[in-house]
């Protein structure tokens, strides 16, 4: 509203402007505002107005409906009855280990596969296709998928019992300690094409000269792929790991799919949690202060990529 | 093979060609450990899809048999019949037909509207930058990294209020919202790479702010749309959080219905039946994928860079 309220009275000064012989206003400018509308509505109504609105509905006692009596203020009361949640705690717990470990994994594994599709190798686009298709499906279809893989009836454990290995185990969805594991697998099978994808292009930019100059110091390849070239990606490894940060963030499909949040509540996550609290749970109050306990990572990190843009300009102007 | 990389290619073609990695040297053995490593992790990657086209061709006696690697010995298609005709959700029993059928008309349309937004936006943004767009468009990127949870429940107070909340409009809202940030970022900046003498010669012959857009932007923006319409092709019908929240029963897409297929508790679990459903609903975002080939990696990237 307040971006709405600006550009009105941008227009009203243009205007002014042009009888005093300012720049003049221009019919087009009004038809770029128009043109736009759905973004200005989107920007401001969606993600101003909308978040704000969460924000104030996390200090109020709101069940189903929002509730915004004076009496329904009640302080940072969710706050701390939600840190008291233990379905939220495990869910904290659960976001972490999972992104740490997820995001970890899919690095690593993301780099290697580039690493060796870097290697001259034949049928490349073959590779790549197999490395990449399980990206274009959604992660239902990816939990579902590996919910069978992993079923403990019929699954992998099953089959390699009735090869003849009877004590075989592995079973990790049944188990609420290494459920997870399971949607650690499943979320890289989905995703590592991905970052192969977006390595292999980093590790593609390298410039060739340093090749040369890192065989003429004969220095192995693993060495020159490790600690040279590596470091000299960072454009790609962070595109990587921003990409990995909101799908972690997010993730919701793949336990819906997979495990339920089960076992009892081993891999709750955050973003089940809200909307659990919105829906079933009809509680409204909690589940708006644990959305804004979700958001402020995403502002923190944004807040400090603002500040560090800032230094260097500060950095810059100051140089020239 | 080896011995092939090895002396075949000349020197000036070795510069010339795509990969930089290290040369393929006198070493065999570490050339078949290469192609060994690579040939592990396509099997590791093929093996879910493997999976779920065998368990789908299986009759249910078959599947008790717990070979879930083996091919069936009696190939069967009546699950895919079930799947897409006759499986239950709940008291429901018409199979994934309607889901698919919601689904196509969500993504067709939500797709469509998306774009026309974004392309605009993008064209505005680049051209008529007007004081405060640029705060917009910062508020928009913002919104990209927005975890959907933040601004869900507000939404569906403004959509009750507006009276599509579950309804189809609403659905086709919420794409268009959601995605928003990522495809105005696209087209703005495939509109800003374009040399500036062509919307200034547009200008000089008195072109208006449609007129240009119409006329030149659109298009000459057809690369750029295709890779949006893979990205919201593959990102709509794979959506299912605002699926789930937004649809309404009239309009669940695939997605949802699949679910919810899968976790009927009732009656007999038919394993096969359910795998049959995951690839038809997986076909569509697959067909996609090996049609656009490139274009999907470049999607990704443009999606990816910026974001």
């Amino acid at each position: 509203m307040a971006q709405l309220a600006t550009a009105k009275e941008d227009d009203a000064a243009k205007a002014a402007g042009r009888a005093s012989g300012r720049k003049p206003f221009r019919l087009s400018t009004l038809m770029s505002i128009v043109g736009t509308t759905p973004m200005i509505l989107t920007a401001v109504g969606v993600f101003v107005i909308c978040i704000l609105y969460s924000f104030v509905l996390s200090f109020t006692n709101s069940r189903i409906f929002p509730a915004f009596g004076a009496e329904n203020f009640v302080g940072t009361d969710q706050y701390a009855r939600l840190w008291s949640t233990g379905r939220w705690l495990v869910s904290v717990n659960n976001i972490w280990f999972f992104g740490l470990l997820s995001i970890a994994a899919n690095m690593t594994a993301g780099y290697l596969l580039a690493v060796f599709m870097d290697q001259r190798i034949r049928a490349e686009d073959l590779f790549r296709s197999i490395f990449l298709y399980p990206f274009a499906m959604s992660l239902v279809i990816t939990g579902l998928v590996w919910r069978w893989i992993l079923d403990p009836n019929y699954g992998i454990q099953a089959t390699v019992r009735g090869l003849g290995f009877e004590d075989f185990r592995f079973a990790p969805l049944v188990s609420a300690d290494t459920a997870i594991y399971g949607l650690v697998v499943a979320g890289i099978w989905n995703g590592v094409g991905v970052t192969m994808a977006i390595m292999l292009a980093g590790l593609r930019g390298v410039d060739s000269e340093i090749w040369k100059a890192a065989k003429i110091d004969g220095i192995p390849t693993w060495r020159t792929y490790l600690f040279i070239v590596l470091p000299m990606m960072r454009g790609a490894i962070l595109t990587a790991f921003i990409l990995q940060c909101v799908g972690v963030v997010r993730v919701f499909d793949l336990i819906v799919a997979m495990t339920q949040g089960g076992p009892g509540i081993a891999t709750q996550m955050p973003a089940v949690f809200v909307i659990q609290h919105i829906t079933d749970r009809s509680n409204v109050g909690l589940g708006m202060a644990a959305a804004t306990m979700m958001l402020l990572p995403v502002v923190v990190l944004l807040g400090l990529q603002v500040f560090v843009q800032w230094r260097a300009n500060q950095a810059k102007g100051k140089a020239s | 093979m080896t011995t092939e990389t090895m002396t075949a290619a000349p020197i000036s073609s070795r510069i010339e060609a795509g990969p930089r990695g290290a040369k393929p040297k006198t070493l065999t053995a570490s050339r078949v450990g290469i192609y060994l490593f690579l040939i592990l992790a396509a099997l590791f990657f093929l093996m879910p899809l493997w999976v779920m086209v065998v368990t789908s061709l299986k009759t249910m006696p078959e599947i008790q048999l717990r070979n879930i690697f083996q091919w069936p010995q009696q190939i069967t298609f009546e699950p895919w019949l079930k799947a897409w005709d006759t499986a239950c959700t709940g008291r429901d029993c018409n199979g994934l037909k309607p889901g698919f059928l919601n689904s196509v008309k969500i993504t067709v349309v939500g797709t469509t509207v998306s774009i026309i937004i974004a392309c605009l936006n993008g064209y505005a943004l680049s051209f008529w930058r007007y004081k405060g767009a640029n705060v917009l468009f910062g508020l928009l990127v913002f919104g990209a990294f927005v975890p959907y949870q933040v601004v869900i429940y507000p939404l569906i107070v403004g959509f009750r209020e507006l009276g599509i909340f579950g309804t189809f409009p609403g659905i086709i809202l919420i794409h268009t919202i959601f995605g928003m940030p990522i495809l105005t970022l696209l087209f703005r900046n495939f509109f800003a790479a374009l040399p500036p003498e062509l919307f200034k010669a547009a200008r000089v012959d008195g072109a208006g702010f449609w007129q240009i857009f119409f006329q030149i932007m659109v298009p000459m923006a057809v690369p750029i749309t295709i890779v949006a319409v893979i990205l919201q092709v593959t990102g709509i019908w794979n959506d299912f959080l605002f699926g789930t929240v937004f649809a309404g029963r009239e309009n669940m897409p695939m997605t949802v219905q699949l679910n919810n297929i899968v976790n009927t508790t009732t009656g007999v679990r038919e394993y096969n039946v359910h795998m049959a459903a995951t690839i038809l609903t997986a076909a569509v975002p697959l067909a996609v994928y090996f049609i656009s080939g490139k274009w999907f990696v470049r999607g990704i990237a443009a999606g990816a860079v910026k974001g």
